[in-house]
């Protein structure tokens, strides 16, 4: 395995619920984050994409499966785990809520340095942090406490937070999502910055396809706790297989999909997810008749993914079109 | 038909730090069977903008100009006429369903409550309006009887709307009604708004910071930034060819998926919204604009036409024919 990659396979995470059920919140993902590369992990809100974010950081445990950085297996003893996470940090959806407010932005930064025990020109390393995150000058904003910040500023300090310690992976969960929309391109575009001047990779999790669009270079979709369609953006986005990918697409404005279809329900709770593919209720193929050759197999069998390496796509119907 | 229209429409608010300008001088109108977007940033006047349509604002709040609903004044209209107008004239959709709700009330009874308050039917026939406004907003009548926590946040959007359509309102304000929601369920409620559009000929006032859904949603859209209406025309043309820096920016932090143009390179503009209580001389965009020149130091540009009736922008490079964008 290359050096830096952060891989889970077979990833599971579940959650045991009052009354016995469980809740399958992760249910075996494939997904693989390379240094120098931004990937997106696209999917509605319940999907589990927050939870397999967690897992990857080693902050939940998962009940099957294994979560590798580099190729080695994460191990969970808290001295395994504090290494690991100076190596892989997180980058949380509100800055607000991330930062304490009686924290100066000085100390929200250098607290990373002090967890890891890094006392070396502390104000050099935070300046630094602080100015990679587009606060410049550094030095006027050491004393600030987060109130006095706008949204933007916060969320640039918490991405300074993340960087002082000089990763090889960022984990962004909604990094944008609480940010006013002509602020977000700022910080967006910090991510690439930091891919192309640093080999910095990110994997950063979303509900928003634009954003997918604009800074990553691959994609992963998931449906109630499975990736369901995976490869480059440029294809996923433009030519969307799976039928769930294309619905989400198509009822995007100016849509390279061109008639909108747009899926009646919600997803389903993760501890009821339907047998045979985890879709089918929803699925408009099936629903039309489009996957009457492959019904059987929609109604008995979970799809895996499947499909040239670069575009993965868990869907009998789309299977079934590959051999053909 | 014009439905509603502002005139001149002023907000101001005073707190501790003086006199907050909130909405300065708005003009604005919309047609029966029409639907009329706002888009702006938090912080740039278009819910206040809202709320000053049913005189939802805190007293503090000094409000002039005029706000006609079918060509009555609301702003000078007296109390009991205006508790008339409230629901059955114009009703609002806000965000944040979860906190719009009582939390310990079931759904049925909080739709059926606009109906019972306007006394147009006895409460058994309230509740049996309320079971057909939940139908057709597409949830099963028998949701009426659950709480709001036991429904999803598109279920509860979608409560939300049907309180809105008690009493047949005319006109309905959607504030932010579907931001909170994911693409999917967005899409659904999206298709349900504009379909009460079409067949019933209510008018719609949508507020969305997202350009993109106001231009596919949407007749006319307007921009504002900081309390002021900056561009306005066909919502897909602000969207595709905005005539002011500040709806470019604003359109290009949703890209098109398929748009080469914007693959790789997110958009958005450098520093933040202005504090309303501080904002700069001359033109109020100037600080964060590429394009400014030097009058816009000094003088504030007027919203009027450029390209033709249909579209006005105001912004002095704009009105001059040059490119809002580098």
């Amino acid at each position: 395995m290359a050096e830096g990659v952060l891989s889970a396979r077979g990833l599971r995470v579940e959650f045991g619920l009052p009354g016995g059920r469980v809740a399958r919140a992760v249910d075996g993902v494939d997904l693989d984050v390379a240094p120098g590369e931004i990937v997106a992990l696209a999917g509605e809100s319940g999907c589990g994409k927050t939870t397999l974010a967690r897992a990857l950081l080693g902050l939940e445990r998962p009940t099957g499966g294994s979560v590798s950085f580099g190729g080695e297996p994460l191990r969970f003893s808290s001295r395994a785990l504090k290494a690991y996470r100076r190596r892989v940090q997180l980058v949380l959806q509100d800055p607000t809520g991330a930062l304490n407010p009686r924290h100066t932005v000085y100390d929200a930064v250098a607290e990373g340095l002090r967890i890891h025990g890094i006392a070396d020109d502390e104000p050099g390393r935070v300046a630094e942090a602080l100015s990679r995150a587009g606060l410049r000058p550094p030095e006027q904003f050491f004393l600030a406490y987060p109130h006095e910040l706008s949204g933007g500023q916060r969320q640039r300090v918490v991405i300074a937070g993340a960087l002082v310690l000089e990763p090889d992976l960022l984990v962004a969960d909604e990094p944008v999502a609480s940010l006013d929309a002509s602020v977000r391109g700022e910080i967006l575009s910090l991510l690439l910055r930091f891919k192309e001047d640093a080999g910095l990779g990110a994997l950063v999790i979303t509900h928003d396809l634009g954003l997918a669009w604009s800074i990553a270079d691959r994609i992963a979709i998931m449906y109630l706790g499975r990736v369901v369609e995976q490869g480059p953006v440029e294809e996923v986005l433009t030519a969307p297989r799976h039928p769930y990918t294309r619905a989400l697409v198509s009822v995007l404005p100016d849509s390279p999909v061109a008639e909108p279809i747009v899926l009646a329900g919600e997803l389903p709770d993760a501890s009821r997810i339907p047998g045979g593919c985890r879709f089918r209720p929803r699925c408009p193929a099936y629903a039309s008749g489009e996957a009457a050759a492959v019904r059987e197999r929609c109604e008995g069998e979970d799809p895996v993914l499947a499909g040239p390496e670069s575009l993965r796509v868990a869907c009998h119907l789309v299977h079934a079109r590959m051999v053909a | 038909m014009t439905l509603l229209e502002f005139e001149d429409l002023r907000v101001t608010y005073t707190g501790s730090r003086g006199r907050i300008p909130a909405v300065r001088g708005v003009d604005l109108a919309v047609d029966a069977g029409e639907i009329l977007g706002i888009a702006g940033e938090s912080g740039c006047g278009k819910s206040t903008l809202a709320m000053a349509v049913l005189r939802l604002l805190p007293r503090s709040a000094e409000v002039t100009g005029r706000i006609l609903l079918d060509g009555e004044d609301l702003l000078t209209m007296g109390w009991g006429r205006l508790r008339a107008v409230r629901w059955t004239g114009a009703s609002i959709v806000f965000q944040g369903a979860m906190h719009s709700l009582n939390a310990v009330h079931r759904v049925g009874r909080q739709v059926a409550e606009p109906i019972l308050v306007h006394g147009e039917a006895s409460p058994a026939k309230a509740a049996a309006r309320a079971e057909e406004l939940l139908e057709r907003v597409g949830l099963p009548p028998s949701r009426a009887r659950s709480y709001p926590h036991e429904l999803s946040g598109g279920q509860r959007q979608r409560v939300m709307i049907a309180m809105a359509l008690a009493c047949d309102p005319d006109l309905i304000i959607a504030d932010e009604a579907t931001t909170a929601l994911d693409v999917m369920v967005q899409a659904q409620v999206l298709e349900l708004l504009t379909g009460l559009v079409a067949e019933r000929g209510v008018g719609m006032v949508m507020i969305s910071h997202d350009l993109s859904v106001l231009s596919a949603v949407c007749g006319t859209a307007a921009v504002m930034y900081a309390g002021r209406i900056v561009e306005r025309g066909p919502a897909h043309e602000v969207f595709a060819q905005a005539r002011h820096p500040y709806s470019a920016a604003l359109g290009a932090a949703f890209p098109v998926i398929g748009d080469p143009a914007s693959r790789g390179r997110p958009g958005g503009l450098a520093g933040d919204p202005p504090d309303p209580a501080r904002l700069p001389e001359g033109c109020s965009f100037r600080p964060r604009c590429a394009v400014a020149v030097e009058r816009c130091g000094s003088e504030s540009p007027e919203l009027v036409a450029v390209q033709g009736a249909e579209r006005s922008s105001a912004c002095f490079v704009a009105q001059e024919g040059g490119p809002v964008v580098l």
